[in-house]
Parts: structure tokens; sequence; C-alpha cells
């Protein structure tokens, strides 16, 4: 291995103690509950943007879909904490009780047959993974395998968030509607509402992202994650040394899809509800404008982009309203045009040489050795 | 009798939704024409592209004011004057938007879909500072109002004829564009080999503006027939981009035979399964054949077949 790779796995870990230290310890002990909660919903997103430094920053797979298994996991959630929520005794006032309330606006005398398993804690716990990754895996195995790729890919993901959309809006139903599945109280006879329940959700949450994170590493740092560049880099050339390319991207997405499905799941639980409003078209290209700011290539860089784009829109939507639209326009561009690996790039283009030279400027001080800079880190 | 209706009131019915589905095709159609030359030559995705439209339907909004304000003796021939002005503009913003940003991102497809993105959030908030958050409309010429009745149950709008007519009309420039002029040859040496183009002496680079400009312009035009069937909003634009890439990629990116008829079986099936679904099942269905049809066929139905 050489310095630079070594160097730049060190940086990494540092990256990965410092974004464990502000989320775990910092943030909690700087802010109040409301706050802590938002911060607990955009580190939700941060799942999405890791997910999507592994499909897209390393194997060059842009799913513009990613809200749709976020979406899937908050719902598989959100199905459950609803059914709970309805209990015979809890609508008894409904022309039928025991079912949730937006199936009885809509006239449904029963639970629909796909609703029933979610009775069950563990399937729900279950579904938040299986049902995203199985998506993701007909879909990946229909288009990977016919060699569908880049631009295209990328459009029928975007189709995909659309039809999400539309059918859960149209089904209301079975679905909750454009309202989605609201009123969500309990778990397991747990109030999740509580200030207490929401901190202890704010720490399962950020131990959640920091697992998938350092599973993100795991995958990256093997020798499968080698495989994944040689794919982003140089497709054919992979496939002519005899690697069945379209495995490894459906798996890739697949593990992409089912890390932004634990997002979804825990955005459900610290928000209280899950709407298509997280699911469609538009969300989905945030959550890909998160990686992008952060770096596509870097897992920490994602999680920070992914914070400060939310902080940003809350801010400039609070005060600024009508400039937030332009000011997060003037971001994708300027990401696209300037800043194609985003902060993450910056750090270790910019900041990076120059603390290195005052290091070795030290170094130099201390023992009259010159240092040479070693290799920018890639 | 088929579920409740007569063969007589069902053919009818067929027929309703079937011109229904030629005014949304002649929506796609003229959408799509634009974007499939932009994508289909540069392999740029361009999300802003129904902010052009939107951007052509306002500039006919405006047009038909300042008839209305001091020329209301002309109000009959307003839309041409209309058209030709949203071509203009909208033609005019591309270009400088090829200038400014696409000609950068060339080498980067996928980042092109996020700068064009972005550059759509900026113009859908500068049509809500500009003309408001309501949805807007131009009044008709009377001589675009009423209906024609073809037989007692079969009527057909004379906007939606005159929108299809303007459809057709546009499609054939572009065709004789394209097959006929030097412009068009060029274009289509490039879409065949990039660079055995430019070795021949072909300027790529000033292709790729005039396309794209052109692909712009064509989206006003678009927009402008947008303001005869219904009305325009800021985020208006947005609710038919997924579908014009849809018809786009489905057709096959590079061929103006492809984007026609693909434009037709979504338009028509769409159409035709909304009457016998809500709308928005139509929709997903629609949606999900189209997927399921580009699994089969993943370079579209007309693909340009090019030794790489």
């Amino acid at each position: 291995m050489s310095a630079a790779a070594t160097n730049n796995r060190n940086l990494e870990l540092i990256g990965f103690a410092l974004i464990a230290l502000l989320i775990m310890v910092v943030l909690p002990l700087a802010l109040d509950i409301f706050r802590l909660n938002l911060i607990g919903k955009y580190l939700t997103y941060a799942f999405v943007a890791v997910g999507l430094v592994l499909c897209w920053g390393y194997t060059g797979i842009l799913s513009l879909g990613q809200g749709v298994f976020f979406g899937l996991g908050g719902y598989c959630m959100a199905m459950f904490l609803k059914l709970e929520a309805s209990s015979a005794a809890n609508t008894k006032i409904q022309s039928t009780p025991g079912i949730p309330d937006f199936m009885d606006w809509n006239q449904l005398t029963e639970l629909p047959f796909f609703w029933v398993p979610f009775n069950s804690l563990p399937f729900a716990l279950i579904a938040v993974i299986v049902v995203p990754a199985v998506v993701a895996f007909i879909l990946g195995a229909a288009m990977f395998k016919r060699r569908v790729g880049g631009v295209y890919f990328a459009i029928i993901t975007q189709a995909l968030a659309a039809v999400m959309t539309i059918l859960i809006i149209g089904r209301q139903g079975y679905t909750g509607g454009i309202n989605g599945i609201t009123d969500l109280r309990t778990l397991l006879g747990w109030d999740i509402r509580t200030d207490g329940a929401k901190y202890i959700l704010y720490f399962v949450c950020c131990i959640l992202l920091l697992g998938s994170m350092l599973l993100a590493r795991f995958v990256l740092s093997s020798k499968l994650g080698r495989i994944l560049v040689a794919i982003r880099d140089k497709e054919d050339r992979v496939r002519f040394s005899g690697y069945s390319v379209g495995d490894f991207k459906i798996f890739i997405f697949c593990l992409a899809s089912a890390i932004a499905a634990v997002g979804g799941a825990m955005f459900t639980l610290q928000v209280g509800f899950m709407s298509p409003s997280f699911v469609g078209i538009v969300p989905s290209i945030e959550m890909v404008i998160f990686a992008a700011v952060g770096g596509r290539h870097s897992l920490v860089g994602a999680v920070i982009g992914t914070l400060l784009v939310n902080w940003a829109k809350t801010a400039f939507s609070e005060s600024f309203p009508e400039l937030w639209l332009f000011a997060m326009g003037g971001l994708f561009i300027a990401v696209a045009l300037a800043f194609p690996r985003g902060l993450a790039g910056i750090f270790t283009d910019q900041v990076l040489p120059y603390i290195e030279k005052l290091w070795s400027r030290n170094r130099r001080g201390q023992d009259g050795v010159v240092v040479p800079n070693p290799a920018p880190a890639e | 009798m088929v579920m409740g209706y007569s063969l007589g009131e069902l053919s009818s019915i067929f027929a309703m939704q079937a011109f229904a589905g030629l005014i949304l095709f002649s929506v796609f159609l003229l959408m799509a024409l634009g974007l499939a030359i932009i994508f289909g030559q540069m392999g740029v995705i361009n999300m802003a592209h129904g902010e052009f439209m939107i951007l052509g339907a306002y500039m006919t909004y405006l047009t038909s004011h300042g008839f209305q304000t001091y020329l209301p003796g002309a109000y009959a021939i307003y839309f041409f004057v209309a058209m030709a002005i949203a071509f203009i503009a909208s033609g005019a913003i591309g270009l400088a938007v090829e200038w400014l940003l696409i000609r950068h991102l060339y080498v980067r497809p996928l980042d092109t879909l996020l700068a064009t993105w972005g550059l759509s959030l900026i113009m859908q908030q500068a049509f809500r500072s500009i003309f408001g958050a309501r949805e807007v409309g131009v009044q008709l010429p009377d001589w675009m109002m009423g209906a024609l009745s073809v037989t007692d149950v079969i009527e057909v709008q004379i906007n939606g004829l005159f929108v299809m007519a303007l459809t057709l009309i546009i499609t054939g420039i572009v065709a004789l564009l394209l097959f006929r002029s030097t412009w068009g040859l060029q274009v289509r040496a490039v879409v065949t080999n990039r660079t055995m183009s430019g070795a021949v002496g072909i300027d790529t680079r000033r292709i790729d503006r005039l396309t794209f400009g052109l692909g712009c312009g064509i989206a006003g035009i678009a927009g402008s027939a947008f303001t005869m069937i219904g009305s325009t909003g800021p985020t208006a634009g947005q609710l038919y981009i997924v579908d014009t890439f849809l018809v786009v990629v489905f057709g096959g990116a590079q061929s103006l035979l492809g984007t026609v008829a693909s434009a037709l079986t979504i338009s028509q099936s769409q159409s035709t399964l909304e009457f016998f679904l809500s709308g928005s099942m139509a929709k997903v269905l629609t949606l999900l054949i189209v997927i399921g049809l580009l699994m089969l066929r993943p370079q579209g139905l007309f693909a340009l077949k090019v030794r790489r």
C-alpha cells in the first residue's frame, strides 16, 4: 500500500471520529431537543447520501430514485406504528374499528392483505430492509443485466420515483394518500413523542448511521471496492477481464437502497409521520445534491454535506424563503461546474496541502531535514 | 356489449379518448423534439427543458396582454407573433446557458443533469418572483374557440386541432432542417461520430451551441402551444419533464421517427387507459409499461445503428 493510500485511510478514520464526536457529543450538548430532533431528521437523509456515495461516487451509477427506497423503508415502519396506533380501543368511533383512520375515511371495511403482516414488529423491521432491497434487486437485475446504465438508468429511476408518488397519492385508501401516514404514537407501548424518546431515537439514529458508514467503508476498502471503482472508470475492461459487472452493480445498488431504507425508517420514528413528499422526484434529486455537495467520493463528506445543506435550507427558508430556491439552484450549478468532488475535494486539494506544509516546516525547524510533500491523496 | 357499453358507444369513446390523446401527443412531441435533438446529439440531459417551455408560455401570455392593450384589432393573429417571440426568447436564453454552463460539462454528462436541475430551480423561482405563484391563462382569439361536431357524440375542439396542426408543421420543419440543411447534415455527422466530424472540419462546438439553442427554442414554441390548452404556472414544466424524458428514451434518442412514434404510443395508451382506470393509475400503468419495454429494448424503439 502506498504512503498516499495509508495517509488517506488515516484521514478517513480521523474524519469518522470527528463526525462521531460531533453528532454523538457536541450537538446533543449544544442544542435543545427541538433542534436536535431536526438534526436527527437531517441525519436520516445522510443514510441516503452514504448509499449514494457507494453507488454513485464509487460505482458510477447515478440513481435519481433513492427517495423511493427511503420512502419504502419509512412506509414499512409507519405501517407498523399506524396499526399499533389504530387499536380497536383507539378507533372505536370509526364505522370499522381497528383499521387505520384514513382507510375508514375511504370506506374500506377491512385491513388490506399486505397490511396484515405489519402487525408484527419483527416482520416490519425485516421488511424495512428487505422490501427496498428486493425492489432494488428487481430494478437492478432488469437494468444492469441488459447493460442499461448512465443517463438511461438515471431517467428510469426518476420515472420510478414518479410512479411511486402517483401510486401513493392515487391509492389513498391503502396508503394514506397525499397526507401520508400520520398520527403515529407508540412503539410497542413506548411513546415516541416524548422528549426522552426523541433523545433515545436520536442516538439510535446516530449509531445506525455510523454503523452504515463503517459497513460502507468496509465494502469500499475490500477487494470488492476496488472492482467497483474499476467499473466506474472503465466498465468494459472489467467485463473483458471476466468479472460479471452486472452482479456487482446489482449488489451495490441493493446495499445503497437498504441503507437508504434504514434512514427512512428512522425518519418515520423521529418525525412521527411519513408522506409522499419524501419519496418523489424532487426529494430524490435533493438527496443526490447532499452527496454531491459533501463530496461524492467521501462518506464523511456526504454526511457533512447533508447536514450543511439542510441546515442552510432551514436557515434560509426561515428568513428568506424567496431566496432559497435561487441559493439551492446556484449550489447545484456550482458543485457541478466547479467542485465536482464537493467539500471533501476542496479539503483534500486545498486545505490539506496547506496543513502539510505547516507540518513539514515545523519538522524542518526541529531537525533540519526537508520532508517532501507526500503526493496529494486521491 | 363490453363492460355495459354498446359497440357504437365504445367506438365513440375510443374516438374521443384518441382525440384527447392526440392533444397530449402534441404537447409531448413538441417538448420531446427539442429534448431529443439535444440529448441525441450531445448526450446532455436538460432538466430545465420544462422551464424553457414555461418561459415560452409566459412570453405568449405577455404578448397576448400586449395585444389586448395596444392592438385589440389584431388580436386574432397575436398567437403567431407570440410564437416567434417565445422561440426567440427561449432560444436566446438557451444559447446563453449553453455558453455559460453546458459546454463546460460535455465530458461529464451526469453532471449536466445536476447543473440543469439547478438551473430549473432558479428559473422556477424567477417565474414565481416575476409572474406570481398563481397560474395564468391567455384568452383565446374568437376563431380558436368552440368545437366541431363530427357526429352527434363526437366533438373536437378547434384549439386542440390547431395545436395538432402546429405540432405537425413544427415536426415537419425540424425534419426538413435535419435532413435537408447544412446544419442538419452536420448534426447527423456529429451524432454518428463526433471525432471524425471534427477531423473533417465541422466545428462541433458551434453545432452543439446551435442545437442547444434550437432545442430550447422549440421548447418555447411548445410552451406557446401549451397556453392554448391549459393554464401556466411556475412549476407546470416539471409535470411534463419525466414523461418527456421517457418519450425521448423510449423512442431512441437519436431518431426523429422514434420520438414521434413513442410520443404517440405513450400519449395514446395513457389517454385510453384513463377512461377505464383512474387518471393516476393510467399514468402509473403507462410509465411501468414503458419501463418494462425499455428493459427489452434498452436503446429505444428506433435505435441508430452505429459502430463505435
